[in-house]
């Protein structure tokens, strides 16, 4: 009997490599049937046109159906030499008493035979191995008689002189394959005394294929040098590969998806003419992170709750002397046109060290530097982490990477930095921006970007916006009309959006999902 | 950024006109507010202690509304009407009005004191709420939580003037405080409120001075012991007609500030709405301010082209009353006590670009002419990332920072000899240290990655933080590059072979004098004898070698694993 499987989907090879998951070819063919079998089966298949099933080719050369499924297979694996249908039918078999029966006769017949004409015992007869039941059935068929009152006690003898065995003649015809011959009550009533069974059979209806040939060619898995260097792959045929199988996986090493993001932005930003600040330094003062940037030293990002303070090193302790006093200044008593935040700066507080809660310290390091040259316009990004010390959640860590554009010019308007806002944004592929009045310390007007999202149908915040407040730059000495506007967002969002991440920490840090990492595609923010 | 929460119906009734939310939500947009949460006090309760507590709670529709954290004008239900009214020019910014008297002050420690007057108010219940609520959010926002001011409140009528501020032992100070039923000293509430779980959190600010704020009227009643507790005999109620409220701080702007927004607010309840009437010992300022600018400022910064009247127009829709001066195009802008946020001309011009709409204005591109540069730092990083990975290294990301752990016990080193960088607040140990080497990262990730096939190859290039002295902060970041080899074979000639391809990469030959070379190390993170010490041009880049058995096991590992470590730096 033959078991239905997906033979055809997988592997790549058909037939002979059932068990290997990669499609490589086996080198030796051992399944192959013997080519003697499969000449006799096509040469069978020569003389019938409509084709023939192949239990009726196990028939006509005398071997086990089994055998014949075999060597199916085989041919199958050679290409079109022939076509197959799979189909089922029903028969009828004798069981293994059937079998005996047809050979030796039935019980009844065997006990009518063993009865001499003087008769027999019947404890005798009963010892026999059909006696029993043939005792019972050969009275009902009144082939013998019990004297039970026998001298030497009961006593069987024969009541006919001959008798005929139609059990055995039945079977021996479903034996032959002539069932058909009974009626169905003849068959049932054989099913019933266990004699004969009804099985299901699978087998093919094999017709002649596109490429039939009576002759085997044996096919060859691969193309090798020698085929080549000999010629001989003409006169080849080759096993057909199983295209549904996949691949054997690439030999290679993967970057990471953030990384890849990180790459793509610094990409655009280097497309838009901005030039990479240092941002390789952590740890960073509180002048630089808050004071420089116009932010009060009571103001709640300062907290111990928000922000990493540094124990060792604990303080900073080289300032730009001159600078510093003006942003003492501009906080405790105002100047360049503002009123301060009028309370007592103190550089304990500024000498701070922490882990910097923002590139924008590094944005401001860079402006001062900038202020104390002559002026030349400039276009300043970075990508780097950033600290903070806050409740961590499914999408906040402790540690994130911030994104941050600065342009400084003279003139520049709120109306240039949604201009270069839209164009930024533009490259990642987001063209629907709206804006919307925010607060941020260092920057006066503040505006959160927002973008339509096709997806969730709804604005969505994209991005922190800006120009920075004169309290912050002309204390760095840079020129009265020049304005700063800057921009920022974090890595981690649009990467887990383009990535369909929504646990952080399957993207960032040592919990990462490595398979994630190997199978995540490249990265193109715009498409 | 705090929230207010306001009843809807409340609101739209104050602020005549109904909305349906995404009007709301569009008009909050334009203004710089964000409609927050709609919700109710069933639906509050019933998210956080389940519906059967909930049971009976008002479902009364709740607006909260994110207000920007310098607006302290906005903070309640009234501010917030004022500021939407005037916006939609449907109000004219009140005035508000001023008298006050001056006297002593005599505290050392809570310097200031500022105090004002509210007469004949009414109160209903929702007013009486508010008034409550806005307490607290000052409080929690611009106060500081009560450490830079405290607020008192009083019922004029149960209290005579004037009033005393000074600081006594607390032994000394006995009164019975708001809703007690007897008299404690200071020093017994103070162990009285230990367990309040509300008010102790705000001991620790007085706790280990010798004296203790305190205020009398001129009977010696008990007002407050700030920033505690009031007392109880002049506590406020829904029929208190005449407010007494003080401020007491050690910081005397930010004192004036939450005065001066209490009573702005609340002042529309009075008899003479928006009058502030002070008669008491303290001070109390209204201060208004003019700032004067011109109308070609506002349009260069905002990148439009209007008139100075309709400026003018813009900024008082926004609270500041401003009118054309007469001379050139110059503007007049009256700053109100409530608006402490403007602070400079860029405020005001904020101001004006908000009341012409952010998404009116043109966006253009600037005309600033470029070249761009990339460090040259993350230029070698990127260039090296793309060929360890085609050298079959995966990349991962691992946190800057971790344990003193991690990047000493379980790496067999001391503490003291890593150079580390110690944070003083960390909420837990994983953010005790910034790390100084990557390697500890990269060994997380491949124990949380046990389950995928061996070999596990993985590589990071990233920042370790070093402290150093000749730098400003006294430490300084270092670029270095660290890959781990995984497998059931330690695997040390895969780690030298990438190496080879890494100097290979960098072109630098090997050999011992202008080449690189590696010779055998002793390092404690190693297994003896299988470590070794990079040179490059003769000077020491790292380690390479196999790991040491009790690293790899104290890193939740079981397979034999090498490593290289060094510094990219010297490459540039």
């Amino acid at each position: 009997m033959l078991i239905c499987s997906d033979w055809m989907l997988s592997p790549r090879f058909t037939a002979d490599v059932t068990s290997c998951p990669f499609p490589r070819p086996s080198q030796g063919d051992s399944s192959m049937a013997d080519t003697g079998l499969l000449e006799s089966l096509l040469r069978l298949l020569e003389t019938v046109d409509d084709g023939t099933d192949s239990q009726d080719v196990a028939a006509d050369l005398g071997v086990d159906h089994q055998v014949i499924v075999g060597a199916v297979k085989s041919l199958q694996a050679l290409g079109e030499v022939i076509s197959t249908e799979q189909k089922s039918s029903k028969h009828w078999e004798l069981t293994g008493e059937g079998r005996e029966i047809a050979e030796q006769g039935s019980h009844e017949a065997r006990v009518f035979n063993a009865i001499p004409d003087e008769g027999l015992p019947q404890n005798e007869l009963m010892k026999m191995p059909s006696g029993k039941v043939g005792f019972s059935k050969a009275m009902s068929n009144k082939w013998i008689r019990l004297d039970k009152a026998h001298e030497g006690g009961p006593r069987v003898f024969k009541t006919v002189e001959t008798i005929e065995d139609t059990v055995r003649d039945k079977l021996q015809l479903v034996q032959k394959g002539q069932s058909a011959k009974l009626e169905d009550k003849e068959k049932n009533d054989l099913k019933k005394r266990k004699l004969l069974s009804e099985v299901t059979v699978k087998s093919y209806w094999i017709t002649k294929g596109s490429s039939f040939s009576t002759t085997i060619t044996k096919q060859e898995t691969e193309l090798t040098p020698e085929m080549i260097a000999s010629g001989i792959w003409k006169e080849k045929t080759f096993k057909p590969y199983n295209f549904e199988a996949m691949g054997v996986a690439a030999d290679c090493g993967h970057l990471h998806p953030l990384m890849k993001v990180r790459t793509q932005f610094r990409q655009i930003f280097l497309e838009m003419g901005f030039t990479e600040m240092p941002t390789n330094n952590f740890i960073e003062s509180s002048f630089w992170n808050f004071d420089s940037l116009f932010q009060p030293q009571q103001h709640p990002a300062r907290d111990q709750h928000d922000t990493f303070f540094i124990s060792d090193p604990a303080l900073a302790h080289e300032f730009p002397q001159d600078y510093l006093e003006r942003v003492k200044k501009v906080h405790s008593e105002g100047g360049y046109g503002s009123q301060g935040y009028k309370y007592d700066w103190k550089i304990e507080e500024a000498q701070k060290n922490l882990l910097r809660t923002h590139t924008t310290a590094v944005s401001a390091r860079m402006l001062y530097k900038l202020a104390q040259q002559k002026f030349t316009p400039v276009k300043y990004f970075s990508i780097d982490r950033v600290f903070r010390n806050e409740t961590l959640d499914a999408t906040h860590l402790a540690e994130f990477h911030q994104i941050e554009g600065v342009v400084a010019d003279y003139g520049l308007t709120l109306g240039n930095l949604m201009g270069v806002l839209h164009q930024f944004f533009t490259k990642l592929g987001i063209t629907k921006l709206r804006f919307k009045p925010a607060y941020n310390p260092y920057t006066e007007p503040s505006m959160e970007v927002f973008s339509y999202h096709e997806g969730l149908k709804k604005w969505v915040e994209v991005g922190n916006s800006g120009v920075f407040r004169p309290e912050m730059l002309l204390p760095m000495g840079l020129p009265e009309g020049v304005s700063v506007i800057a921009w920022g967002l974090s890595l981690e969002r649009p990467t887990m959006i383009k990535y369909g991440i929504n646990n952080i920490r399957e993207l960032v840090g040592h919990k990462v999902n490595l398979q994630m990492v190997y199978d995540s595609p490249i990265c193109r923010l715009d498409s | 950024m705090p929230t207010v929460s306001v009843k809807r119906d409340l609101l739209f009734e104050a602020l005549g006109q109904k909305y349906t939310d995404e009007e709301f939500d569009e008009l909050c947009f334009e203004f710089g507010l964000e409609l927050d949460e709609i919700t109710s006090e069933k639906e509050i309760l019933s998210r956080e202690q389940g519906d059967e507590k909930a049971e009976g709670a008002s479902d009364v529709v709740l607006y909260k509304i994110d207000v920007p954290a310098n607006r302290y004008d906005l903070l309640c239900l009234e501010g917030l009407v004022r500021g939407l009214q005037v916006f939609k020019e449907k109000l004219e910014a009140p005035r508000y009005k001023r008298r006050l008297v001056i006297t002593e002050e005599t505290a050392s420690v809570r310097p200031h004191a500022v105090a004002a007057v509210l007469r004949n108010i009414t109160f209903t219940q929702e007013r009486y709420e508010s008034f409550i609520e806005l307490q607290e959010k000052l409080h929690q926002n611009i106060c500081r939580k009560r450490t830079l001011v405290a607020i008192g409140t009083h019922d004029l009528d149960t209290i005579s003037g004037p009033f005393t501020y000074t600081a006594k032992p607390p032994g000394d100070i006995r009164f019975k405080p708001l809703n007690q039923s007897k008299e404690y000293t200071a020093a017994e509430l103070m162990s009285h409120y230990k367990t309040d779980s509300h008010l102790r959190h705000y001991l620790h600010i007085m706790e280990n001075e010798p004296l203790y704020p305190i205020i009398y009227d001129s009977n010696g009643i008990v007002l407050s012991m700030p920033p505690i507790i009031n007392g109880d005999h002049s506590k406020i109620s829904l029929n208190t007609k005449n407010i007494f409220i003080e401020c007491t701080a050690t910081d005397l702007t930010k004192a004036k500030i939450t005065l001066d927004m209490i009573v702005t607010m609340f002042s529309e309840y009075c008899d003479e709405p928006f009058t502030c009437v002070s008669s008491y010992t303290l001070c109390i300022e209204l201060a208004y301010r003019t700032e004067t600018l011109s109308g070609d400022f506002i349009n260069k910064r905002v990148g439009i082209n209007e008139s100075a009247e309709s400026i003018a127009q813009l900024l008082t829709r926004m609270c500041l009353r401003s009118e054309v001066s007469g001379e050139g195009d110059l503007i007049q802008v009256e700053i109100p006590p409530t608006r402490a946020d403007v602070i400079h001309a860029c405020d005001i011009m904020e101001d004006a670009a908000i009341a012409y709409g952010f998404n009116n204005i043109f966006r253009s591109t600037p005309r600033t002419y470029t070249v761009a540069n990339q460090l040259p730092l993350n230029k070698l990083t990127e260039l090296l990332r793309q060929d360890l990975a085609a050298a079959g290294f995966t990349e991962a990301l691992t946190f800057a920072l971790c344990s003193q752990e991690d990047i000493a016990d379980k790496l067999r080193k001391n503490i003291v000899e890593t150079r580390a960088v110690h944070i003083s607040n960390p909420k837990t140990a994983e953010f005790q240290v910034v790390r100084t080497c990557l390697l500890p990262g990269l060994l997380k990730t491949l124990a949380a990655n046990r389950k995928m096939p061996l070999p596990l190859k993985l590589f990071e290039i990233s920042d370790v933080v070093l402290k150093d002295e000749t730098k400003d902060v006294g430490a300084r970041n270092n670029r270095r590059l660290c890959a781990v080899y995984y497998n059931k074979s330690p695997g040390f000639e895969v780690i030298h072979g990438l190496l080879d391809r890494v100097m290979q990469l960098l072109d630098v030959k090997p050999g011992r004098n202008q080449g690189y070379h590696i010779q055998a190390a002793e390092d404690s993170t190693f297994f003896p004898g299988r470590c070794a010490e990079i040179f490059s041009c003769g000077k020491s880049i790292g380690h390479l070698g196999v790991l040491h058995p009790d690293v790899i096991s104290r890193f939740e590992l079981t397979m034999p694993c090498s490593a290289i470590d060094i510094d990219i730096e010297p490459f540039l």
